[in-house]
């Protein structure tokens, strides 16, 4: 029997995002539609950024991880449209990323505060980091460099 | 076939795909730590968008070729890129200038194709227009940096400006694809597009001090494939350099 659509989203739920493996591929919002073609079990992806070259091993992990629960044949659809925002990420993913030392999108452009010491004296450092999706800061008051998720 | 969108589309990839290669090029180069990051995300940015653009070619030609096929196994004179993005990088303030040249251009016509009549042109533009908003923020904020820097700096900026501005008009003349494009509400005709280009340019050459040479003159024949500046062919032995040695090697 197939498995149920929530559960399959449960089980999604503990897919983590290659780069940053503390947020899961549903906390993203990266994952748009799950649904039962007849045998075929379809996961519709959005790409971060078009050349995210983590979209391949996301793909993956999304099969390895819904065939190790049983469900023999894994579809991945590709969908650009709607493209992806940084407004799809959710609430728990937000305090993880946060929790992690990434400051949070922000719909001011910049990180709220500093993730280690709350601080809110800050300046940017470079508008690209360690990936695509992420700017460089840097903390005034602690000093620490830190990643902040760039609204898109 | 559709030979117009197939050369429409081939337009749009081949500048992401040339540009993408050219600046992949500063990886591990660069002067800063922070700007060989942003110069790889850049290009990655980039070449994943020549991905969607190339894909849609492939499917309007109907050949039964990929976006890899058309990436690397065509030659010079199939590329439709323009003259603007093969040239060499230069030194850094040289690739910022083009960059920015290209950025400029590049905001307007993909903000103006997200209206496209075609689904998938709107999609990819829609797409794609968010990260390139992203680089020209950047890249007009290092071209200010470095024009209104040190002696130095903004006599290799102004040198920058000076040899690439023949270059820039290119992306702005009409032929008959643009004409069959714009009749079919696919995209806007390109000449429509320079009073946003030059309004922008001219904002961040003044903050610059740099001084954009008197001239309308344009190089052509990249956009039609005519005439390729040396350069392409260069690039091309390094970016095809696997699929010529290798024949339909897989990753």
């Amino acid at each position: 029997m197939n498995a149920s659509v929530d559960q399959l989203w449960i089980w999604l739920q503990d897919v983590p995002d290659p780069e940053i493996p503390v947020i899961s591929v549903v906390d993203l919002g990266i994952v748009r539609d799950v649904a039962w073609d007849t045998s075929a079990l379809v996961v519709t992806v959005t790409p971060t950024y078009s050349g995210c070259p983590a979209t391949a091993v996301i793909a993956l992990d999304i099969t390895t991880a819904l065939q190790g629960h049983g469900v023999k044949d894994v579809r991945i659809e590709t969908q650009i449209s709607p493209p992806w925002t940084t407004d799809w990420l959710s609430d728990a993913g937000r305090k993880k990323l946060n929790a992690y030392g990434i400051a949070p999108p922000s719909p001011s452009g910049g990180p709220e505060a500093c993730p280690q010491c709350k601080s809110t004296a800050l300046s940017k450092i470079s508008q690209f980091a360690s990936t695509p999706c992420k700017a460089m800061w840097r903390c005034d008051d602690c000093l620490e460099p830190f990643d902040y998720f760039k609204c898109i | 076939m559709d030979s117009d969108l197939f050369e429409f589309a081939c337009r749009m990839g081949d500048n992401t795909l040339v540009l993408g290669h050219r600046v992949s090029e500063w990886c591990g180069l660069a002067p800063v730590l922070e700007e060989d990051i942003a110069l790889a995300n850049t290009a990655l940015d980039l070449i994943g968008q020549t991905q969607m653009w190339l894909g849609l070619a492939a499917q309007a030609e109907g050949k039964d070729r990929s976006a890899d096929d058309l990436a690397m196994l065509r030659d010079v004179w199939d590329f439709r890129s323009v003259l603007l993005v093969e040239q060499p990088n230069g030194d850094f303030g040289q690739t910022m200038m083009r960059q920015f040249l290209f950025d400029a251009w590049h905001v307007a016509q993909l903000d103006a194709l997200k209206t496209s009549s075609h689904q998938q042109v709107s999609d990819i533009a829609s797409k794609s227009v968010k990260e390139a908003m992203y680089h020209v923020d950047r890249s007009a904020d290092t071209v200010i940096a470095l024009g209104d820097g040190s002696e130095e700096s903004h006599a290799r900026m102004q040198a920058a400006l000076t040899l690439l501005w023949p270059y820039a008009g290119e992306v702005f003349e009409d032929d008959t694809v643009d004409q069959a494009m714009a009749d079919k509400g696919i995209a806007p005709l390109p000449s429509t597009l320079r009073p946003a280009f030059d309004a922008r340019v001219r904002d961040v050459m003044a903050q610059s001090t740099l001084q954009i040479p008197d001239t309308e003159f344009a190089h052509k024949g990249g956009k039609t494939g005519a005439r390729h500046s040396e350069h392409l062919g260069h690039m091309l032995t390094q970016m095809q350099w696997l699929q010529r040695a290798y024949p339909q090697a897989q990753w």
